[in-house]
């Protein structure tokens, strides 16, 4: 690891060595991962490369085939049943399309973990909500039913929602995908400042290479099971391996090839190969 | 032949290893239910979705079935003279057997599909998964509501099944056959036995509502989070749901009334 100023806290999350597998599939081979306090940090890779998993093995959704999780000072792996749900209190996630009960309009959706958690009374969970709902300029929308929102909307109901028990930590499932400019810039923004306003932890997967760029304090790229690079959007920008530089300019042919591995072009299309095979 | 044999027995271990893990989840779920008195509330509502939504077509099948028996019962007991026996004969038939049975497979096809459908559709959307961040146990706030409120309804669809049943006979056989209102009455009355025959039937309903609301919840809980998934995993509820219900009659009617 190349992390040269490094910060004299402690990271809220420690991840050494980190294998995990699915069926025949290894999906991490032995990764290793910081999460500092206060920042946000975000964790981009190509498509399928399981940075899904990455968080769901950091809220302990999933457990690893060996390595270590740490949160906090907690081993999430080793956490029972009822640690792991007092951490998870702790800890936010917003999922990539928000996850949003559906049976519950906004309103309720925020006061959710409030009435689940909380023995607070009808007139303080009302006062807390409207709260969180104006952090994400959504006050207006509290009566509303999810199928009623725009995508982008419905994340913001989620982030209102995750932040509603003031955790210490919150992560972004794919933030991004598929919103148009405004409301992509409304997140972009939305992310920083909360970020930067309550003092959380962020964590984000993305695979949108300019908006997580704009905003991380602290980047990893992963491929393949393991980390390629990792640095603040600057160093990374500024990296030499033709790797990242072909995932951050998203060029379509390089490292990563454009075609799927085949057979000899020439030799297909003359049938040779599939002589050759039977 | 060493495929096949493979084969069967890689299935063998699936069904095993589905079984244990649809125990478990059972566990589970009956660990949440504590937890519901205080918030009886969240039964309720479940049991109006579950119950009441599932009125019309208990009630309208009751009474059809029962006419039907008054029908069928009044051309075999025309021949022995026994016409009176009619009310008796509906009566039995449906508290023991049909009241249960027939309220259970219509109870898997429209709640039980119904819950399957939703707790899919729920844990393909990440509902499921965004409440368990949000340390909300999705087993115990999602699925032990739904489970209660299936143990307790379905014995009341049975009853109310049974009762409409007994109403329709009566309608055909008095008022379309002429069979004797007091004989109708009376006779029922006098050899429908409470313990024997109608706690019986109230105890098969409960299993039944039991093992299908378990099939329900743990086939939406345990199904592939895809389009496909929620539609194969609400065709093994239902069907699931009803060879369970069909074996267990004969296991509890022999249990019950084997002598």
């Amino acid at each position: 690891m190349s992390q040269t100023d490094k910060p004299t806290a402690e990271p809220l999350v420690r991840i050494r060595d980190l294998v995990y597998s699915r069926g025949e599939r290894r999906i991490f081979d032995g990764i290793d991962i910081d999460i500092q306090r206060g920042k946000l940090t975000a964790i981009m890779g190509p498509s399928g490369t399981g940075k899904t998993t990455l968080l769901r093995l950091i809220g302990g959704q999933l457990r690893p085939d060996s390595g270590t999780v740490w949160v906090d000072g907690e081993s999430v792996p080793q956490l029972n049943y009822r640690q792991l749900y007092e951490l998870r209190k702790r800890m936010g996630m917003l999922f990539q399309n928000g996850a949003l009960l559906t049976d519950l309009n906004v309103f309720d959706n925020v006061a959710f973990p409030l009435r689940e958690h909380t023995r607070l009374n009808e007139a303080l969970i009302r006062d807390l909500v409207l709260m969180k709902l104006q952090a994400v300029g959504l006050r207006g929308a509290r009566d509303l039913m999810p199928s009623e929102l725009s995508g982008g909307m419905a994340r913001r109901v989620a982030l209102a929602r995750a932040i509603a028990l003031d955790p210490m930590m919150i992560m972004y499932d794919e933030p991004f995908t598929g919103q148009d400019p405004i409301s992509m810039g409304v997140l972009v923004t939305l992310l920083r400042t909360l970020t930067d306003a309550l003092g959380l932890t962020s964590v984000m997967v993305s695979h949108d290479v300019q908006e997580s760029l704009s905003i991380a304090d602290y980047v990893y790229v992963i491929s393949e099971g393991r980390v390629v690079e990792d640095g603040t959007p600057d160093t990374l920008r500024a990296s030499t391996s033709p790797w990242v530089q072909q995932f951050l300019q998203g060029l379509s042919d390089g490292p990563v090839p454009f075609h799927f591995p085949a057979a000899d072009y020439a030799e297909d299309l003359l049938g040779k190969t599939v002589e050759s095979s039977r | 032949m060493l495929d096949a044999l493979q084969r069967l027995g890689a299935t063998a271990l699936g069904v095993a290893e589905r079984m244990g893990r649809g125990h478990l989840f059972l566990l589970h779920v009956l660990g949440g239910f504590p937890a519901l008195l205080p918030r009886f509330g969240m039964v309720v509502k479940q049991m109006y979705s579950v119950g009441v939504l599932s009125l019309v077509i208990i009630a309208v099948s009751g009474l059809f079935v029962g006419m039907v028996l008054g029908l069928q019962g009044y051309n075999t007991l025309v021949d022995f003279g026994a016409t009176e026996s009619l009310g008796v004969m509906v009566a039995l038939s449906l508290v023991r057997e049909l009241g249960p049975v027939v309220a259970g497979l219509l109870f898997a096809g429209r709640a039980g599909s119904a819950l399957t459908a939703e707790i899919g559709l729920m844990k393909a959307t990440e509902q499921l998964s965004a409440m368990e961040m949000m340390a909300v146990d999705p087993l115990h706030r999602v699925v032990a509501p739904r489970f209660l409120a299936g143990i307790l309804s379905m014995p009341l669809l049975a009853a109310i099944f049974s009762a409409l049943g007994v109403i329709g006979g009566y309608f055909v056989a008095v008022g379309l056959l002429g069979v004797d209102d007091g004989a109708f009455w009376s006779q029922m009355q006098a050899k429908v036995d409470l313990h024997e025959d109608v706690f019986n039937g109230v105890i098969k309903s409960v299993v039944f509502g039991f093992v299908v609301t378990w099939i329900a919840v743990f086939e939406g809980y345990d199904t592939v989070p895809t389009s496909e998934g929620v539609s194969r995993a609400t065709t093994n509820t239902v069907v699931h749901g009803s060879l369970a219900v069909l074996g267990l009659d004969f296991v509890l009617t022999a249990l019950m009334f084997g002598k």
